[in-house]
């Protein structure tokens, strides 16, 4: 038995060590994204927790206070009206006016509970008026939902199409169909029409189940929404087509895959905002489609954004759809080489 | 004056495939008659598979042209073809007459699809998922395929691998109601009994190159003027001496290639061989076969 599992064993890893391709996503990859992890998250005591400093007074301020020397703290100096929107929307976890004294806190938001405790710890009795985030505060769900809604869409799309036509090429079923008055383009509006299709089906159900159970904040219009599923959809599934236009080995799709869904994920603003992280990783994520489509989202969703308001990431996404559907075509091999 | 020549169905013409550094296909022309059953045939590497999916539209030519019906092949080439490949992957979850149907729909031109599942005998197998097929019932399905558009011009690639005697049989007879109907087949095929069986013109092919062409009992008229004794080896340990005709030993036989069997049996009969077991037969087209592409195993 056991040198019939070596065997077996022997033999996969000759195929997989063979298929350089494959082989080098497979060590690239992991090396890529910590070395990504490393770019975005190192440099000194990672930051906890993140509080605005609203700009006019904390130059002045700044030095005195011993809060601001309180460790895995990042401060950043901002204006009052976009300090208090990142509070709302659990972008920042406290925005601080030392010439008011007075800070703004999102009730809902974990890391403002700890923060304002520490800020209290190192401030004398009555120093601080404590403000709610204006309005209606956004709850951490309601932040997250658009990027789970739009974490769903990217998997669906990427890997249901790109494996899909892997396999299709690989195992000879493209070939079948090239014999056939078919073109590649018609193939592939197929392809994202059935995708389209599915991963739109799957948003609604999320959506509605979200809505009726954790009765989600939805302040804007829910057909401006389904566009910008739509667009983000088509957009993301014309990136899985494109990686998988002449691509025969499953496990190479795979790796390309991961290469971009991975970095989308954590850059995108899925589960976290990157308003503290450096500007060039802020800059990095704007090549994300996912990232435009959930900064429409939740402007809909959490601001009530119209159409007009979100319509340069809408445009975004639709060029990102031109440029990837256009590289697709013309990659696009029925057969491998 | 003489008739003009009718325009082929098909037309190869050098046509010469590269894969890197090796020429699988050395400038091969040839051209299939319309209303025939044209068999292409070859061992192992012998370019046959290639050239076919070249004309088929799978795969480039590194150069040379297809010729349908005297003109490039193209769109309507396509739209007129049939193809069964000799494996080819369905959908998984799809059913027989869903991915008839799927295959229908791509074609302007379309059969009357349950004719083609009447003719294909998958009348019984139209709600069968397609991973749960034998191999012969994937085999007819793979056929109903390559028939939805009713294609003037039908390739069959080792349409019998795998199957049955049986199966092989019934599959013959299909291809032959196909051909009565007035549509060309393009065959290529490793059993030498199912082209002569349905076809009425060959091309034998070796390492890329043509090395005969023409009906089979033709070629077999030219090529024999002999006719084969066989007899088992048990029978004839060693010839006798100064036996005049060649002979070879093939599967446990001694076959003696002759002229005149009278003469040879006169002299076998002399040096006691026993006769009880002599068979006597006129060559076939696997004889044909090997000694024009060799009898040696390819790589």
């Amino acid at each position: 038995m056991i040198r019939r599992i070596f065997a077996i064993l022997h033999a996969r890893n000759l195929e997989f060590l063979r298929d350089r391709a494959t082989l080098g996503w497979n060590v690239a990859m992991p090396l890529l994204l910590v070395a990504g992890m490393a770019a975005i998250f190192s440099g000194g005591d990672r930051s906890e927790y993140k509080v605005a400093l609203i700009q006019d007074e904390a130059q002045a301020a700044a030095p005195a206070h011993p809060f601001l020397d309180t460790r895995y703290f990042d401060f950043i100096a901002m204006e009052r009206g976009e300090a208090l929107d990142r509070v709302a929307n659990h972008q920042l976890d406290l925005a601080i006016d030392f010439g008011a004294g007075a800070y703004w806190i999102n009730p809902e938001s974990p890391g403002g509970y700890f923060a304002e405790r520490l800020l209290q710890a190192s401030s004398g009795p009555g120093e601080w008026v404590r403000q709610p985030a204006s309005g209606d505060p956004v709850s951490y769900v309601d932040w997250l939902i658009p990027g789970i809604l739009g974490m769903n869409i990217m998997f669906s799309c990427l890997f249901g199409v790109g494996y899909v036509v892997v396999r299709y090429r690989k195992n000879g079923f493209l070939k079948r169909l090239k014999a056939t008055p078919l073109r590649p383009v018609e193939f592939m509006a197929a392809q994202i029409l059935s995708r389209l299709m599915l991963a739109l089906f799957v948003t609604l159900l999320l959506y509605g189940a979200t809505r009726l159970l954790l009765d989600i904040r939805m302040e804007g219009s829910g057909l401006a929404l389904f566009l910008v599923a739509v667009l983000a959809s088509i957009s993301l599934v014309s990136i899985g087509l494109a990686m998988a236009a002449r691509v025969t080995s499953e496990e190479l799709a795979g790796g390309l895959l991961n290469l971009v869904t991975w970095p989308m994920m954590l850059l995108s603003g899925v589960w976290f905002s990157l308003a503290g992280a450096p500007q060039w990783v802020q800059q990095l994520s704007n090549i994300f489609p996912l990232t435009h489509a959930l900064t429409a989202a939740r402007d809909i969703m959490l601001y009530g954004a119209g159409l007009g308001d979100v319509l340069p990431q809408l445009l975004i996404l639709a060029g990102t759809t031109a440029v990837f559907l256009t590289i697709g075509a013309a990659m696009f091999r029925w057969r491998g080489a | 004056m003489a008739a003009a020549k009718p325009t082929p169905i098909l037309a190869v013409r050098d046509l010469v495939k590269d894969y890197g550094p090796v020429r699988a296909v050395r400038g091969i022309s040839f051209d299939v008659p319309r209303d025939c059953c044209f068999g292409l045939l070859g061992p192992n590497g012998a370019g046959k598979t290639t050239t076919v999916e070249i004309i088929e539209g799978v795969t480039p030519a590194t150069s040379g042209e297809v010729l349908y019906q005297g003109k490039p092949a193209g769109a309507a080439f396509r739209q007129d073809s049939g193809v069964q490949f000799q494996t080819a992957a369905l959908q998984d979850f799809i059913t027989v007459r869903e991915t008839l149907e799927m295959f229908h729909r791509l074609y302007r031109r379309r059969a009357d699809l349950e004719q083609v599942i009447s003719d294909c005998a998958l009348d019984p197998l139209e709600k069968r998922d397609n991973r749960k097929l034998s191999g012969g019932q994937r085999q007819r399905l793979l056929l109903g395929i390559a028939l939805v558009n009713d294609p003037k011009i039908l390739f069959l690639d080792e349409p019998t691998t795998g199957m049955d005697p049986q199966a092989r049989r019934n599959f013959w007879e299909l291809v032959e109601r196909i051909r009565a109907r007035g549509k060309t087949i393009v065959l290529t095929t490793h059993y030498m009994e199912e082209a002569q069986a349905l076809c009425d013109e060959i091309v034998i092919m070796n390492e890329g190159v043509i090395v005969t062409q023409g009906a089979p009992e033709q070629l077999l008229k030219a090529h024999y003027k002999e006719i084969i004794l066989e007899l088992p080896e048990s029978d004839l340990a060693e010839m006798p001496p100064e036996f005049p005709f060649p002979s070879y030993r093939r599967n446990g036989l001694v076959e003696i290639h002759t002229d005149d069997a009278n003469e040879a049996i006169t002299r076998l009969s002399g040096a006691g061989v026993p006769l009880g077991r002599l068979n006597i037969r006129p060559y076939r087209l696997e004889d044909l076969f090997l000694d024009l592409t060799g009898k040696e195993l390819r790589p």
